[in-house]
Protein backbone atom coordinates (compact mmCIF):
# COMPACT_ATOMS: atom_id res chain seq x y z
CA UNK A 1 0.00 0.00 0.00
CA UNK A 2 1.19 3.55 -0.54
CA UNK A 3 0.23 4.80 3.04
CA UNK A 4 2.41 2.01 4.54
CA UNK A 5 4.98 2.50 2.14
CA UNK A 6 5.14 6.20 3.10
CA UNK A 7 4.82 5.91 6.79
CA UNK A 8 7.57 3.01 6.48
CA UNK A 9 10.15 5.90 5.46
CA UNK A 10 8.50 8.03 8.01
CA UNK A 11 10.51 9.57 10.93
CA UNK A 12 9.49 11.70 13.34
CA UNK A 13 10.94 15.01 13.86
CA UNK A 14 13.64 15.34 15.88
CA UNK A 15 12.47 17.85 18.43
CA UNK A 16 9.90 14.77 19.56
CA UNK A 17 12.45 12.37 20.69
CA UNK A 18 14.63 15.12 21.60
CA UNK A 19 15.73 14.25 25.46
CA UNK A 20 13.63 16.65 27.99
CA UNK A 21 11.01 17.30 25.47
CA UNK A 22 7.33 16.82 27.63
CA UNK A 23 6.27 13.28 25.89
CA UNK A 24 2.90 14.30 27.59
CA UNK A 25 2.87 17.67 25.00
CA UNK A 26 3.39 15.29 22.27
CA UNK A 27 0.76 12.74 23.37
CA UNK A 28 -1.51 15.35 23.43
CA UNK A 29 -0.57 16.72 20.04
CA UNK A 30 -1.43 13.13 18.57
CA UNK A 31 -4.11 13.03 19.62
CA UNK A 32 -5.53 16.71 19.01
CA UNK A 33 -4.29 15.60 14.76
CA UNK A 34 -5.86 12.53 15.19
CA UNK A 35 -9.55 13.70 16.30
CA UNK A 36 -8.86 17.01 13.74
CA UNK A 37 -7.81 14.97 10.68
CA UNK A 38 -11.62 13.09 10.82
CA UNK A 39 -13.46 16.39 11.97
CA UNK A 40 -12.46 17.91 8.75
CA UNK A 41 -14.37 16.01 6.69
CA UNK A 42 -17.81 16.74 7.95
CA UNK A 43 -20.14 19.32 7.77
CA UNK A 44 -20.05 22.37 10.62
CA UNK A 45 -22.30 21.65 14.04
CA UNK A 46 -25.66 24.37 13.60
CA UNK A 47 -25.17 27.68 14.02
CA UNK A 48 -26.45 28.52 18.11
CA UNK A 49 -29.73 30.06 17.53
CA UNK A 50 -29.77 32.61 20.62
CA UNK A 51 -32.42 35.50 21.70
CA UNK A 52 -31.85 38.43 23.44
CA UNK A 53 -34.84 39.79 25.71
CA UNK A 54 -33.70 43.47 26.74
CA UNK A 55 -36.40 44.43 29.36
CA UNK A 56 -36.13 48.31 29.16
CA UNK A 57 -35.59 50.52 32.02
CA UNK A 58 -35.16 49.47 35.81
CA UNK A 59 -33.58 50.69 39.23
CA UNK A 60 -34.10 54.08 39.29
CA UNK A 61 -35.28 54.05 35.76
CA UNK A 62 -38.85 53.64 36.08
CA UNK A 63 -40.03 54.28 32.84
CA UNK A 64 -43.48 55.17 32.20
CA UNK A 65 -46.09 55.02 34.86
CA UNK A 66 -49.14 53.44 33.88
CA UNK A 67 -52.64 54.24 34.39
CA UNK A 68 -53.01 50.98 36.36
CA UNK A 69 -50.30 52.23 38.73
CA UNK A 70 -47.84 49.94 37.79
CA UNK A 71 -44.33 51.41 36.35
CA UNK A 72 -43.01 50.13 32.73
CA UNK A 73 -40.13 48.76 34.17
CA UNK A 74 -42.04 45.88 35.93
CA UNK A 75 -44.11 45.28 33.54
CA UNK A 76 -41.42 45.24 30.82
CA UNK A 77 -39.81 42.43 32.78
CA UNK A 78 -43.14 40.41 33.42
CA UNK A 79 -43.17 40.09 29.92
CA UNK A 80 -39.57 39.23 29.66
CA UNK A 81 -40.35 36.58 32.28
CA UNK A 82 -42.95 35.55 30.19
CA UNK A 83 -41.19 35.20 26.45
CA UNK A 84 -38.12 33.89 28.10
CA UNK A 85 -40.28 30.55 29.61
CA UNK A 86 -42.03 30.42 26.18
CA UNK A 87 -38.74 29.98 24.17
CA UNK A 88 -36.92 28.07 26.67
CA UNK A 89 -39.77 25.20 26.91
CA UNK A 90 -39.42 25.25 22.46
CA UNK A 91 -35.59 24.47 23.04
CA UNK A 92 -34.49 28.32 21.95
CA UNK A 93 -31.43 29.23 24.25
CA UNK A 94 -32.43 33.13 25.87
CA UNK A 95 -30.18 35.72 27.47
CA UNK A 96 -31.87 38.30 29.44
CA UNK A 97 -30.35 41.70 29.94
CA UNK A 98 -31.91 41.42 33.84
CA UNK A 99 -33.51 39.52 35.70
CA UNK A 100 -34.30 41.68 38.63
CA UNK A 101 -34.99 45.00 39.07
CA UNK A 102 -31.53 46.14 38.13
CA UNK A 103 -30.66 49.64 36.32
CA UNK A 104 -28.57 49.19 33.13
CA UNK A 105 -26.79 51.66 30.51
CA UNK A 106 -27.97 51.42 27.32
CA UNK A 107 -24.56 50.62 26.00
CA UNK A 108 -24.40 47.73 28.87
CA UNK A 109 -27.52 46.28 26.93
CA UNK A 110 -25.89 46.64 23.55
CA UNK A 111 -23.03 44.72 24.26
CA UNK A 112 -25.03 41.84 26.31
CA UNK A 113 -26.41 41.55 22.55
CA UNK A 114 -23.18 41.57 20.95
CA UNK A 115 -21.24 39.02 23.12
CA UNK A 116 -24.22 37.04 22.96
CA UNK A 117 -23.83 36.63 19.22
CA UNK A 118 -27.72 37.25 19.13
CA UNK A 119 -29.80 35.80 16.26
CA UNK A 120 -32.90 37.91 17.98
CA UNK A 121 -32.83 40.63 20.19
CA UNK A 122 -36.28 42.01 21.24
CA UNK A 123 -36.09 45.62 23.84
CA UNK A 124 -39.11 44.95 25.81
CA UNK A 125 -41.07 48.33 26.51
CA UNK A 126 -44.97 49.23 27.51
CA UNK A 127 -47.04 52.58 27.06
CA UNK A 128 -50.11 53.93 27.80
CA UNK A 129 -50.17 55.77 24.55
CA UNK A 130 -51.45 54.71 21.30
CA UNK A 131 -52.70 50.85 21.00
CA UNK A 132 -52.14 47.39 20.50
CA UNK A 133 -48.08 46.61 19.99
CA UNK A 134 -45.54 49.05 18.34
CA UNK A 135 -43.21 47.44 16.74
CA UNK A 136 -39.67 49.65 16.26
CA UNK A 137 -36.97 49.10 13.58
CA UNK A 138 -33.99 51.36 14.03
CA UNK A 139 -33.90 54.67 11.37
CA UNK A 140 -30.38 54.12 10.04
CA UNK A 141 -30.08 53.68 6.54
CA UNK A 142 -29.14 50.01 5.85
CA UNK A 143 -25.09 49.79 5.04
CA UNK A 144 -22.98 47.11 3.74
CA UNK A 145 -21.55 44.92 6.28
CA UNK A 146 -17.35 46.12 6.99
CA UNK A 147 -15.00 44.56 8.96
CA UNK A 148 -14.77 47.53 12.07
CA UNK A 149 -18.86 49.03 12.80
CA UNK A 150 -19.08 52.32 14.67
CA UNK A 151 -20.13 51.58 18.32
CA UNK A 152 -23.14 54.61 17.34
CA UNK A 153 -23.81 52.81 13.99
CA UNK A 154 -23.15 49.07 14.28
CA UNK A 155 -26.84 48.27 13.65
CA UNK A 156 -26.73 49.32 10.21
CA UNK A 157 -25.35 46.26 8.23
CA UNK A 158 -28.66 44.57 9.79
CA UNK A 159 -31.23 46.87 9.13
CA UNK A 160 -32.43 44.58 6.49
CA UNK A 161 -32.83 41.64 8.67
CA UNK A 162 -34.83 43.73 11.47
CA UNK A 163 -36.90 44.97 8.93
CA UNK A 164 -37.89 41.31 8.01
CA UNK A 165 -37.93 40.32 11.75
CA UNK A 166 -40.64 43.08 12.17
CA UNK A 167 -42.37 41.84 9.19
CA UNK A 168 -42.43 38.34 11.06
CA UNK A 169 -43.84 39.64 14.09
CA UNK A 170 -46.31 41.74 12.71
CA UNK A 171 -47.63 38.27 11.04
CA UNK A 172 -47.65 36.69 14.19
CA UNK A 173 -49.23 39.71 16.00
CA UNK A 174 -51.98 40.27 13.67
CA UNK A 175 -53.04 36.60 13.67
CA UNK A 176 -53.14 36.59 17.32
CA UNK A 177 -55.80 39.23 17.23
CA UNK A 178 -53.35 42.15 17.99
CA UNK A 179 -53.50 45.44 16.69
CA UNK A 180 -50.42 46.44 15.50
CA UNK A 181 -48.46 49.47 14.09
CA UNK A 182 -44.81 49.49 12.62
CA UNK A 183 -42.36 52.27 12.60
CA UNK A 184 -38.54 53.62 11.92
CA UNK A 185 -37.25 55.75 14.98
CA UNK A 186 -33.87 56.65 16.33
CA UNK A 187 -33.47 53.70 18.35
CA UNK A 188 -30.33 54.50 20.91
CA UNK A 189 -29.26 51.50 22.54
CA UNK A 190 -30.66 49.30 19.39
CA UNK A 191 -28.85 50.90 17.35
CA UNK A 192 -25.77 49.98 18.67
CA UNK A 193 -26.62 45.95 18.24
CA UNK A 194 -24.98 43.52 16.34
CA UNK A 195 -28.07 41.61 15.27
CA UNK A 196 -31.95 41.83 13.77
CA UNK A 197 -32.89 43.76 16.66
CA UNK A 198 -36.22 45.41 17.61
CA UNK A 199 -37.57 47.60 19.70
CA UNK A 200 -41.10 45.87 21.00
CA UNK A 201 -43.96 48.31 22.62
CA UNK A 202 -47.04 46.93 24.50
CA UNK A 203 -49.83 49.62 24.61
CA UNK A 204 -53.04 49.40 25.73
CA UNK A 205 -56.00 47.54 23.69
CA UNK A 206 -58.91 50.19 22.67
CA UNK A 207 -62.12 49.40 21.30
CA UNK A 208 -63.26 51.44 18.07
CA UNK A 209 -64.37 54.73 20.48
CA UNK A 210 -60.67 54.71 21.51
CA UNK A 211 -61.03 53.74 25.01
CA UNK A 212 -58.77 51.17 26.72
CA UNK A 213 -60.50 47.84 26.90
CA UNK A 214 -57.07 45.97 28.46
CA UNK A 215 -53.97 47.83 30.04
CA UNK A 216 -50.80 46.65 29.09
CA UNK A 217 -49.50 45.23 32.60
CA UNK A 218 -53.04 42.38 32.00
CA UNK A 219 -51.76 38.98 32.49
CA UNK A 220 -53.94 37.57 29.22
CA UNK A 221 -53.21 40.20 27.17
CA UNK A 222 -49.54 39.71 28.47
CA UNK A 223 -49.74 35.67 27.30
CA UNK A 224 -51.43 36.44 24.19
CA UNK A 225 -48.56 38.82 22.97
CA UNK A 226 -45.35 36.51 24.56
CA UNK A 227 -47.50 33.51 22.68
CA UNK A 228 -47.57 35.79 19.38
CA UNK A 229 -43.84 36.52 19.74
CA UNK A 230 -42.71 33.21 21.06
CA UNK A 231 -44.42 32.03 17.84
CA UNK A 232 -43.06 34.52 15.11
CA UNK A 233 -39.33 33.77 16.75
CA UNK A 234 -40.07 30.11 15.92
CA UNK A 235 -40.98 30.65 12.58
CA UNK A 236 -37.84 33.04 12.43
CA UNK A 237 -35.58 30.29 13.50
CA UNK A 238 -36.54 27.97 10.70
CA UNK A 239 -36.94 30.44 7.98
CA UNK A 240 -34.41 29.20 4.70
CA UNK A 241 -34.06 32.98 4.02
CA UNK A 242 -32.86 33.96 7.28
CA UNK A 243 -29.23 34.41 7.07
CA UNK A 244 -27.01 34.30 10.34
CA UNK A 245 -26.66 37.23 13.18
CA UNK A 246 -22.88 37.04 12.36
CA UNK A 247 -21.07 37.36 9.18
CA UNK A 248 -18.51 34.77 8.37
CA UNK B 1 -4.08 130.84 46.37
CA UNK B 2 -6.74 129.36 43.73
CA UNK B 3 -5.91 129.46 40.35
CA UNK B 4 -8.25 131.61 38.09
CA UNK B 5 -9.46 129.06 35.58
CA UNK B 6 -10.28 126.82 38.77
CA UNK B 7 -12.95 129.14 39.82
CA UNK B 8 -14.20 129.90 35.89
CA UNK B 9 -14.69 125.67 35.87
CA UNK B 10 -16.43 126.55 39.25
CA UNK B 11 -18.97 129.09 38.43
CA UNK B 12 -19.60 126.87 35.11
CA UNK B 13 -20.44 123.90 36.98
CA UNK B 14 -22.51 125.63 39.46
CA UNK B 15 -24.95 127.38 36.90
CA UNK B 16 -24.86 124.32 35.03
CA UNK B 17 -26.32 122.30 38.33
CA UNK B 18 -29.03 125.16 39.34
CA UNK B 19 -30.08 125.11 35.43
CA UNK B 20 -30.47 121.17 35.20
CA UNK B 21 -32.42 121.63 39.08
CA UNK B 22 -34.70 124.09 37.33
CA UNK B 23 -35.15 121.94 34.54
CA UNK B 24 -36.07 118.95 36.36
CA UNK B 25 -38.18 121.15 38.77
CA UNK B 26 -40.20 122.58 35.46
CA UNK B 27 -40.88 119.15 33.79
CA UNK B 28 -41.91 117.63 37.14
CA UNK B 29 -44.42 120.21 37.57
CA UNK B 30 -45.68 119.70 33.68
CA UNK B 31 -45.93 115.68 34.62
CA UNK B 32 -48.28 116.50 37.59
CA UNK B 33 -50.66 119.02 35.57
CA UNK B 34 -50.97 116.36 33.21
CA UNK B 35 -51.78 113.56 35.73
CA UNK B 36 -54.16 115.59 37.83
CA UNK B 37 -55.87 116.71 33.75
CA UNK B 38 -56.59 113.30 33.95
CA UNK B 39 -54.42 112.87 30.53
CA UNK B 40 -54.97 109.36 29.24
CA UNK B 41 -52.03 107.21 28.49
CA UNK B 42 -54.00 104.30 27.35
CA UNK B 43 -52.69 103.12 23.90
CA UNK B 44 -55.38 104.41 21.66
CA UNK B 45 -53.39 103.05 18.44
CA UNK B 46 -53.62 98.87 18.30
CA UNK B 47 -49.65 97.32 17.84
CA UNK B 48 -48.98 96.06 14.47
CA UNK B 49 -50.08 92.38 13.77
CA UNK B 50 -48.34 90.20 11.62
CA UNK B 51 -51.09 89.27 8.64
CA UNK B 52 -52.15 86.17 8.76
CA UNK B 53 -50.34 83.28 6.54
CA UNK B 54 -50.82 79.53 5.90
CA UNK B 55 -48.30 77.61 7.47
CA UNK B 56 -47.35 73.46 7.42
CA UNK B 57 -48.09 71.47 10.61
CA UNK B 58 -46.93 68.07 10.88
CA UNK B 59 -49.48 66.59 13.17
CA UNK B 60 -48.58 62.97 14.86
CA UNK B 61 -51.39 60.85 15.23
CA UNK B 62 -50.93 57.95 18.40
CA UNK B 63 -53.13 55.44 16.77
CA UNK B 64 -51.34 54.66 13.38
CA UNK B 65 -47.84 56.18 14.10
CA UNK B 66 -48.62 58.74 11.26
CA UNK B 67 -47.16 61.81 10.90
CA UNK B 68 -50.27 63.96 8.80
CA UNK B 69 -49.26 67.47 7.15
CA UNK B 70 -51.88 70.05 8.27
CA UNK B 71 -52.69 73.69 6.49
CA UNK B 72 -53.66 76.49 9.29
CA UNK B 73 -53.96 80.06 8.68
CA UNK B 74 -52.04 82.46 11.56
CA UNK B 75 -50.08 85.11 12.10
CA UNK B 76 -46.53 84.81 11.75
CA UNK B 77 -43.44 86.75 12.08
CA UNK B 78 -41.31 88.10 9.89
CA UNK B 79 -38.13 86.71 11.72
CA UNK B 80 -37.46 83.29 11.30
CA UNK B 81 -36.99 82.80 14.76
CA UNK B 82 -39.99 84.10 16.06
CA UNK B 83 -41.61 82.52 12.92
CA UNK B 84 -40.91 79.23 13.83
CA UNK B 85 -41.30 79.62 17.49
CA UNK B 86 -45.39 80.57 16.28
CA UNK B 87 -45.84 77.55 14.23
CA UNK B 88 -44.51 75.28 17.04
CA UNK B 89 -46.58 77.19 19.49
CA UNK B 90 -49.57 76.39 17.28
CA UNK B 91 -48.64 72.71 16.96
CA UNK B 92 -48.32 72.56 20.48
CA UNK B 93 -51.73 73.78 21.12
CA UNK B 94 -53.25 71.21 18.72
CA UNK B 95 -51.47 68.41 20.65
CA UNK B 96 -53.01 70.32 23.96
CA UNK B 97 -56.38 70.73 22.60
CA UNK B 98 -59.01 68.37 23.61
CA UNK B 99 -59.76 65.15 21.36
CA UNK B 100 -55.72 65.75 20.02
CA UNK B 101 -54.86 62.80 18.34
CA UNK B 102 -51.64 63.20 20.11
CA UNK B 103 -52.39 64.12 23.25
CA UNK B 104 -49.50 66.10 25.22
CA UNK B 105 -50.21 68.77 27.51
CA UNK B 106 -48.16 72.18 27.85
CA UNK B 107 -49.47 74.50 24.12
CA UNK B 108 -47.55 77.19 22.84
CA UNK B 109 -45.81 78.08 26.25
CA UNK B 110 -44.03 75.01 26.11
CA UNK B 111 -41.73 76.27 23.92
CA UNK B 112 -39.19 78.21 25.22
CA UNK B 113 -37.32 79.94 22.42
CA UNK B 114 -36.07 78.21 18.95
CA UNK B 115 -32.68 80.00 18.01
CA UNK B 116 -31.49 79.58 14.06
CA UNK B 117 -27.91 78.87 13.88
CA UNK B 118 -25.83 78.26 10.77
CA UNK B 119 -24.67 75.07 10.73
CA UNK B 120 -21.03 74.56 11.34
CA UNK B 121 -18.76 73.69 8.34
CA UNK B 122 -17.83 75.14 5.08
CA UNK B 123 -19.84 73.58 2.79
CA UNK B 124 -23.27 74.48 5.13
CA UNK B 125 -22.71 77.93 5.81
CA UNK B 126 -22.24 77.85 1.53
CA UNK B 127 -25.95 76.26 1.22
CA UNK B 128 -27.56 78.29 3.89
CA UNK B 129 -28.35 75.54 5.81
CA UNK B 130 -29.40 75.98 9.28
CA UNK B 131 -29.73 74.68 12.74
CA UNK B 132 -32.46 74.91 14.69
CA UNK B 133 -32.29 74.61 18.67
CA UNK B 134 -35.51 74.24 19.95
CA UNK B 135 -35.89 74.80 23.97
CA UNK B 136 -38.42 73.26 25.40
CA UNK B 137 -40.03 73.95 29.54
CA UNK B 138 -38.77 71.91 31.71
CA UNK B 139 -42.63 71.72 32.62
CA UNK B 140 -43.77 70.41 28.85
CA UNK B 141 -41.11 67.37 29.47
CA UNK B 142 -42.34 66.41 33.30
CA UNK B 143 -45.60 66.41 31.70
CA UNK B 144 -45.14 64.30 28.06
CA UNK B 145 -46.34 61.22 28.40
CA UNK B 146 -43.18 58.33 28.94
CA UNK B 147 -43.28 56.15 25.93
CA UNK B 148 -41.07 55.20 22.59
CA UNK B 149 -43.79 55.94 20.36
CA UNK B 150 -45.16 59.36 21.95
CA UNK B 151 -41.55 60.62 22.63
CA UNK B 152 -40.71 60.11 18.99
CA UNK B 153 -43.67 60.99 17.20
CA UNK B 154 -43.37 64.79 19.41
CA UNK B 155 -39.71 65.14 18.44
CA UNK B 156 -40.24 63.84 14.65
CA UNK B 157 -43.54 66.12 14.33
CA UNK B 158 -41.12 69.38 15.25
CA UNK B 159 -38.77 68.66 13.08
CA UNK B 160 -41.23 68.17 10.13
CA UNK B 161 -43.30 71.05 11.03
CA UNK B 162 -39.79 73.16 11.24
CA UNK B 163 -38.77 71.48 7.97
CA UNK B 164 -42.07 72.53 5.94
CA UNK B 165 -42.24 76.14 7.30
CA UNK B 166 -38.62 76.90 7.08
CA UNK B 167 -36.63 74.41 3.96
CA UNK B 168 -33.16 76.01 5.24
CA UNK B 169 -33.64 74.45 8.73
CA UNK B 170 -32.03 70.88 7.68
CA UNK B 171 -30.74 69.88 11.18
CA UNK B 172 -32.83 70.26 14.59
CA UNK B 173 -31.08 69.70 18.65
CA UNK B 174 -33.26 70.32 21.37
CA UNK B 175 -32.93 71.55 24.91
CA UNK B 176 -35.15 71.80 28.49
CA UNK B 177 -34.39 74.81 30.03
CA UNK B 178 -31.48 75.84 28.29
CA UNK B 179 -30.19 72.80 29.69
CA UNK B 180 -29.00 69.20 27.65
CA UNK B 181 -31.04 66.18 29.26
CA UNK B 182 -31.00 62.49 28.05
CA UNK B 183 -34.67 61.51 27.29
CA UNK B 184 -37.76 63.52 26.62
CA UNK B 185 -39.35 61.43 29.18
CA UNK B 186 -37.25 58.58 29.26
CA UNK B 187 -37.55 57.53 26.02
CA UNK B 188 -36.69 59.86 22.96
CA UNK B 189 -32.94 60.83 22.63
CA UNK B 190 -32.30 64.43 23.27
CA UNK B 191 -28.76 64.31 23.14
CA UNK B 192 -28.55 63.82 19.29
CA UNK B 193 -28.89 65.70 16.47
CA UNK B 194 -31.89 65.34 14.50
CA UNK B 195 -31.82 65.98 10.59
CA UNK B 196 -35.54 66.90 9.48
CA UNK B 197 -35.24 65.03 6.13
CA UNK B 198 -35.75 62.35 8.14
CA UNK B 199 -38.62 63.21 9.53
CA UNK B 200 -41.19 62.98 6.75
CA UNK B 201 -44.44 62.86 7.18
CA UNK B 202 -46.39 59.27 6.94
CA UNK B 203 -49.42 57.05 6.50
CA UNK B 204 -48.45 54.93 9.27
CA UNK B 205 -48.23 51.99 9.96
CA UNK B 206 -45.64 51.50 7.16
CA UNK B 207 -42.16 50.30 8.14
Amino acid sequence: MRWSRQLRHWVPPVWILRPGWDFSLTASLLFALAFAVPCAGQTPPAPRFVVLLDAAHGGDDTGAHLDSGQLEKSVNLALNVRLRSLLAARGIQVVTTRESDASLALDQRAAFANHANAAVCLSLHASESGAGVHLFTSSLAPAPQTRFLAWKTAQSPWITRSLALAGALNSALTHAGVNVTLGRIPLSGIESMTCPALAVEVAPERNSDKNITTEPDNPDYQARVAAALAAAILEWRSDPNRTEARQP
Amino acid sequence: MIPRYQKIIFAVLLLASLGMGVKLWQLRERAHKRLLAGETTAPTQAPEVAPAEQATLVAANDMDNSLIPQVHSLPLPADPGARARAVLGKLLDLYASPNSTHPVPGGAASIAQVFLLPIPGAKASNTGNQLAVVNLTATFAASHPSGLETESLTVLSICATLRANLPNVTEVRFLVDGQLRPTLAGHADLTRTYLTADALPTQGNAP
